[in-house]
């Protein structure tokens, strides 16, 4: 008892240090961002990631843009190669991992990913592409392994829990996990 | 029951570590600066956000093959002007060309190596 509402205050905690972001959705400007050299003749040619990510679909969260919905509403359409535009592979599942303690599932959706990037960039290497084939766990994506080689560090981060943790866990019967086909 | 508390203590630990660690910089900016500096340039800064506007991620860390690892790709201006790297496309074709030291050579002189924004950046100890 006493560990389940801890973890509920855990995410409550989670939930309330995203609302200051949520409330501002603002860039700081490139001779401000404590990076960039001031006296560098650059930094004024330089775009201001105001002027390109202010334009794109709203998130509260990283760079305050949801790249997903910028791919889907024909925003941006990142170049899948160099030359040419061989399109990438895709592989349309979503899979479920259910070692999670008492918090939601995960849902891990390929096609949000394949609209990214290529199946080499996570396998064999990060992930084997196996059903529950991987000893994932919140410790080890927090010291930046698995999915948090990129998430907390260019994709959204880390503190924003129910986007991946995103399944009731009595929506999904108890025989099933791995891969599940999505409802097209 | 050990290992549950040990978890639940990194998980708190985490959220109290990540909102602090988030810097002023853009999300995601890396600074690399392995040699720059050394050899009396000002660190590099490469802005993901610039850039995947425009490719995918796989097209740099699979096709031209930068490591996900910030400093990890051992980056040199002889690699980048034989077309290797940043010079895959910063060769006057894809974008402009590796004579414009000061677009990517733009950081405040002192900056560490490593990606803004994350769990990798600040923060007591290992997050
Ligand atoms: C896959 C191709 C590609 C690679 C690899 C690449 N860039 Fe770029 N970069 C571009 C393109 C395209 C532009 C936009 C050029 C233009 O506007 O003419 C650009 C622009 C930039 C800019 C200017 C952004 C602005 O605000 O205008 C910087 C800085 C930069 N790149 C740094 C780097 C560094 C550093 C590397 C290597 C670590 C690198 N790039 C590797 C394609 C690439
Ligand atoms: C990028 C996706 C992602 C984010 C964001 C995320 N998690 Fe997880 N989490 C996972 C995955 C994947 C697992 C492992 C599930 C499995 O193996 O079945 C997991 C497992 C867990 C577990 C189970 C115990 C353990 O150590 O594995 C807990 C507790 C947990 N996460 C808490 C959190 C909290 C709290 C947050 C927000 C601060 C969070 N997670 C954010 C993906 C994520
Ligand atoms: C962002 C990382 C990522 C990318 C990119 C990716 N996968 Fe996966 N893949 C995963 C993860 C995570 C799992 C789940 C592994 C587990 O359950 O332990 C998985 C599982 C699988 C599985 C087994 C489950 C199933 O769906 O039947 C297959 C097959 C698979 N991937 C194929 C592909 C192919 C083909 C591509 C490219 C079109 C691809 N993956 C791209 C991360 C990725
Ligand atoms: C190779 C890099 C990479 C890895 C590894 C990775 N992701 Fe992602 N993920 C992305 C990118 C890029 C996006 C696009 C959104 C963004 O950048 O914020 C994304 C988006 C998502 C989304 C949002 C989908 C939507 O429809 O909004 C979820 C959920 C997600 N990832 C979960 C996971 C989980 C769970 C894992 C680990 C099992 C994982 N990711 C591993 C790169 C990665
Ligand atoms: C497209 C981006 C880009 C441009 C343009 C660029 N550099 Fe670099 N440079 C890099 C990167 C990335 C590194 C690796 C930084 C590190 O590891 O410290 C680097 C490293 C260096 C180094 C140290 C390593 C070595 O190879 O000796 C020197 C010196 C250097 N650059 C000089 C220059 C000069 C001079 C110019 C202009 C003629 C220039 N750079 C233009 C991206 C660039
Ligand atoms: C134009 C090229 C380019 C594109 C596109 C690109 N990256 Fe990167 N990425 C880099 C470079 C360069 C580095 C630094 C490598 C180094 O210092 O050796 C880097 C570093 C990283 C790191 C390491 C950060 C750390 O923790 O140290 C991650 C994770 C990453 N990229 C993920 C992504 C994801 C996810 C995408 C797609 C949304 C993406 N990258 C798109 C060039 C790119």
């Amino acid at each position: 008892m006493t560990r389940y509402s801890t973890l509920k205050l855990l995410l409550l905690l989670a939930t309330a240090t995203a609302i200051p972001a949520t409330l501002a959705r603002d860039w700081k400007a490139l001779e401000e961002d404590d990076l960039h050299d001031r006296s560098n003749p650059a930094v004024g040619i330089l775009q201001e990631p105001e002027e390109a990510l202010s334009v794109l679909a709203p998130d509260s969260a990283g760079n305050k843009v949801n790249w997903v919905e910028a791919i889907r509403q024909g925003q941006i359409k990142p170049r899948a190669s160099l030359y040419g535009d061989n399109p990438v592979r895709q592989h349309d599942t979503e899979v479920v991992m259910k070692n999670t303690l008492d918090l939601p599932f995960v849902l891990f959706p390929h096609k949000a990913h394949n609209e990214w990037m290529s199946c080499e960039m996570c396998h064999e290497t990060l992930f084997r592409s196996v059903r529950d084939g991987n000893a994932i766990s919140m410790e080890r994506i927090l010291e930046g392994e698995f999915c948090g080689v990129c998430h907390g560090a260019v994709s959204f981060p880390l503190t924003e829990c129910n986007r991946c943790h995103s399944v009731l866990r009595d929506a999904v019967p108890a025989s099933i996990s791995g891969a599940v086909v999505p409802k097209e | 029951m050990k290992r549950v508390i040990k978890t639940r203590r990194l998980v708190l630990l985490a959220i109290i570590v990540l909102p602090f660690a988030v810097a002023w910089a853009e999300y995601a900016d890396v600074v690399i600066n392995m040699q720059a500096e050394d050899k009396g340039m000002s660190p590099v800064i490469f802005p993901h956000w610039f850039h995947r506007v425009r490719f995918q991620c796989s097209v740099c860390h699979v096709d031209i093959g930068f490591k996900t690892k910030a400093g990890a790709s051992g980056i040199t201006m002889d690699k980048i002007s034989q077309g290797q790297y940043c010079g895959a496309c910063h060769n006057g074709e894809i974008a402009w060309s590796a004579e414009n030291c000061d677009f990517c050579h733009s950081g405040t002189p002192g900056l560490e190596t490593g990606v803004e924004g994350g769990h990798k950046t600040a923060g007591p100890g290992y997050y």
